[in-house]
């Protein structure tokens, strides 16, 4: 049978373009939808092709309000989460001190904890320090859930750093700044990129923990939801279809730069 | 820089230095000079110190006790930053983010010079990668990553270079090529080296000076030559080469000493023992199995006097091509080493075979029988 054969042959390609396009569909339904023209509040039924949403994103009210404020509380608590995190993973590779066990296992809680229940305890431990709910208690909320993401990734990195890079660094008349700065830090720099980008992703659509913990400050993912009670307005799937769009040009820009500097090391 | 017009550095001297950690001791406390200009080996097995010891003078280690000096200078508390002194690593530790040129570099602009590139393009040309400068260190082999680390750290003009094992991850036939690379080097450029290996080999073949380290200590220092011909100690005699050590009873001090083993008398000039000898003392002898030769036992008469001469029987032979190795079954000492050259071959040499063993006795020498006789001898095997 040659279709049986076929089949056979090309088995792993059709169930990598499966998976693919289970990965891939929601978006593309996003997409589309982003174009339509409801009738009514709901955009769940195909109307027709328009680009009204598309020419005015600002046009729902505090829709671009919360994208900005989510947006700025990514960009801090990556900011934060990324610089403490890069620290934590430094010691806890490079240096032995009491506890570091223990440490290291309490880095991992927030990864493994419920996210409703941290995002309660956490409300319970402002509330009793009297803080005032808002913008400062999410970003600090954040970077205490993203601090694990980026300790665990830069850590990766620099478990397998060659100790002995350092030391020729320092062999050769570079002291410890200039050590840290021209060697440690760009070799472990995908490390931290990676870190800094899950932070970014995880701070910018949580939503449980910004939930219990923004008092009456609305985040992009809140007024998502918030809104999905009242109807759903095409200007979300405007921002996701960016969102998703630049996602990607970022990630295939990099590829391309990478592959192209590979090309010119083998002239 | 200082460094650079100061080729003149002189010699590197290590005086009581030592290393502990916790309660393990890794160098005892050690007096080593190191002649300007010289090719220096620290030869011994893993773990005997000679890392350590090269760590030291590089300043990557912090000594226990002791002073490191350069020249007149005392560099004991400089950091490796601060000493005109530059590493090959073991595993070269090349940095893999920057291309072959800007690794040959890294020296040169942490100390601020700006015009690097005639210099690196000079250094490249010496270690024959003039055409790799734009690559980074993952697309190289293993023997160009050798050499970008031997110019990364020459470029500077260091007044000793430390070499940690740095053919250790090459093949056998490119770690010869590189052995006589690293000796033209030398030579060319005029610095000191100081190349640590477990090789012996290696270490014969390249450095004018060889110090043989074990536990933490200096066994014995010399030339190759005097090294594997006067060996001190039965670790040097074992780790340098094959010795064969046959113990005996010292029966004549008068002139050559003469001594007592397996039912016969074996002599040995005086001067050629470390040992301390009295009549009716043990007394170890040693004699490499290239100087000895076998005739079979019908032709023993025809083994010139004077000659010391040892019965057995063959056990055991391989053929190598140049020579052939055989394993004597002796009651003077067990299994006794012979090479012998493939020139006239006695058919009647097989295993099994009764024969004679005899060599000049002026290649015979003595050492204290109080040592373990093997000490050593098992480090040769992991190193090959």
């Amino acid at each position: 049978m040659p279709v049986l054969r076929w089949i056979r042959r090309n088995l792993i390609v059709i169930a990598g373009l499966l998976t693919l396009a289970y990965m891939i569909l929601p978006n593309l339904v996003v997409m589309v939808f982003s174009f339509n023209k409801p009738n009514g509040r709901f955009n769940y039924a195909w109307q027709r092709f328009s680009l009204d949403a598309w020419k005015d994103p600002c046009g729902v009210a505090d829709l671009c309000g919360s994208l900005s404020l989510s947006l700025q509380i990514a960009f801090w608590a990556t900011l934060g989460a990324t610089a403490l995190g890069t620290m934590v993973a430094f010691a806890l590779v490079r240096y032995r001190f009491r506890a570091r066990g223990a440490i290291s296992s309490l880095i991992f809680l927030p990864m493994a904890m419920p996210e409703v229940v941290m995002a309660a305890s956490l409300l319970t431990l402002f509330l009793n320090m009297g803080a005032q709910l808002g913008f400062w208690t999410v970003l600090i909320a954040h970077i205490m859930f993203c601090l694990s993401f980026v300790v665990t990734a830069v850590k990766a990195r620099v478990m397998s750093m060659d100790p002995r890079l350092e030391e020729a660094a320092r062999d050769l008349y570079a002291g410890p700044v200039q050590t840290f700065v021209r060697v440690t830090l760009p070799i472990a720099a995908p490390g931290i990129a990676a870190g800094a980008l899950l932070a970014f992703a995880l701070s910018f659509d949580d939503f449980i923990i910004t939930n219990f913990n923004a008092g009456s400050t609305v985040t992009f993912p809140m007024f998502v939801w918030g809104s999905a009670q009242r109807g759903t307005p095409v200007q979300i799937n405007v921002i996701g279809t960016a969102m998703f769009v630049i996602a990607v040009t970022v990630v295939l820009a990099g590829q391309v730069i990478a592959s192209r500097r590979k090309n010119n090391a083998r002239p | 820089m200082t460094q650079q017009q100061q080729t003149a550095g002189g010699d590197v001297r290590l005086a009581g230095i030592s290393k502990t950690y916790g309660s393990f001791t890794a160098v005892q406390p050690l007096d080593l000079t190191v002649p300007q200009g010289s090719f220096f080996a620290l030869l011994g097995a893993s773990g005997c110190g000679k890392t350590t010891t090269l760590r030291m003078i590089a300043g990557l280690e912090e000594a226990t006790t002791g002073t490191v000096s350069l020249g007149d200078e005392d560099i004991t508390d400089l950091p490796p930053y601060k000493r005109p002194v530059n590493t090959v690593f073991q595993s070269y530790a090349l940095f893999p983010h920057l291309d072959v040129a800007e690794n040959v570099a890294f020296g040169l602009r942490r100390r601020g010079i700006k015009s690097v590139k005639k210099q690196v393009a000079d250094m490249l040309e010496l270690v024959q990668l003039g055409d790799f400068a734009r690559r980074k260190p993952h697309q190289l082999s293993g023997g160009q990553q050798q050499r970008v680390a031997v110019a990364r750290a020459l470029i500077n003009h260091p007044q000793v270079l430390l070499l940690d094992e740095p053919l250790g991850a090459l093949d056998l036939k490119l770690r010869r090529q590189m052995q006589l690379e690293l000796k033209r080097i030398q030579t060319e450029v005029g610095i000191t080296f100081v190349h640590v290996t477990h090789d012996q080999e290696e270490a014969m073949t390249m450095a004018d000076t060889v110090a043989v380290m074990n536990g933490g200590r200096v066994e014995q220092l010399g030339a190759p030559a005097d090294l594997y011909e006067n060996p001190r100690t039965t670790f040097v005699a074992n780790f340098l080469g094959t010795s064969n050590l046959i113990e005996g009873e010292v029966v004549s001090t008068g002139g050559d000493l003469v001594v007592a083993a397996g039912g016969g008398k074996l002599t040995l000039p005086r001067e050629r023992c470390s040992a301390p000898t009295t009549s009716g003392g043990r007394l170890l002898l040693g004699i490499r199995p290239e100087k000895i030769s076998l005739a079979h036992v019908d032709d023993a008469d025809c083994i010139a006097a004077g000659r010391n001469r040892v019965t057995g029987r063959i056990t055991d032979s391989s053929f190598i091509g140049v020579s052939t190795q055989y394993v004597v079954e002796s009651p003077a000492g067990g299994a006794l080493q012979v090479y012998e050259q493939n020139i006239e071959r006695d058919t009647r040499l097989v295993p099994g075979a009764e024969v004679v063993l005899h060599w000049n006795a002026a290649h015979t020498f003595g050492l204290d029988a109080a040592q373990d006789i093997d000490a050593g001898a098992s480090s040769v095997e992991d190193a090959e």
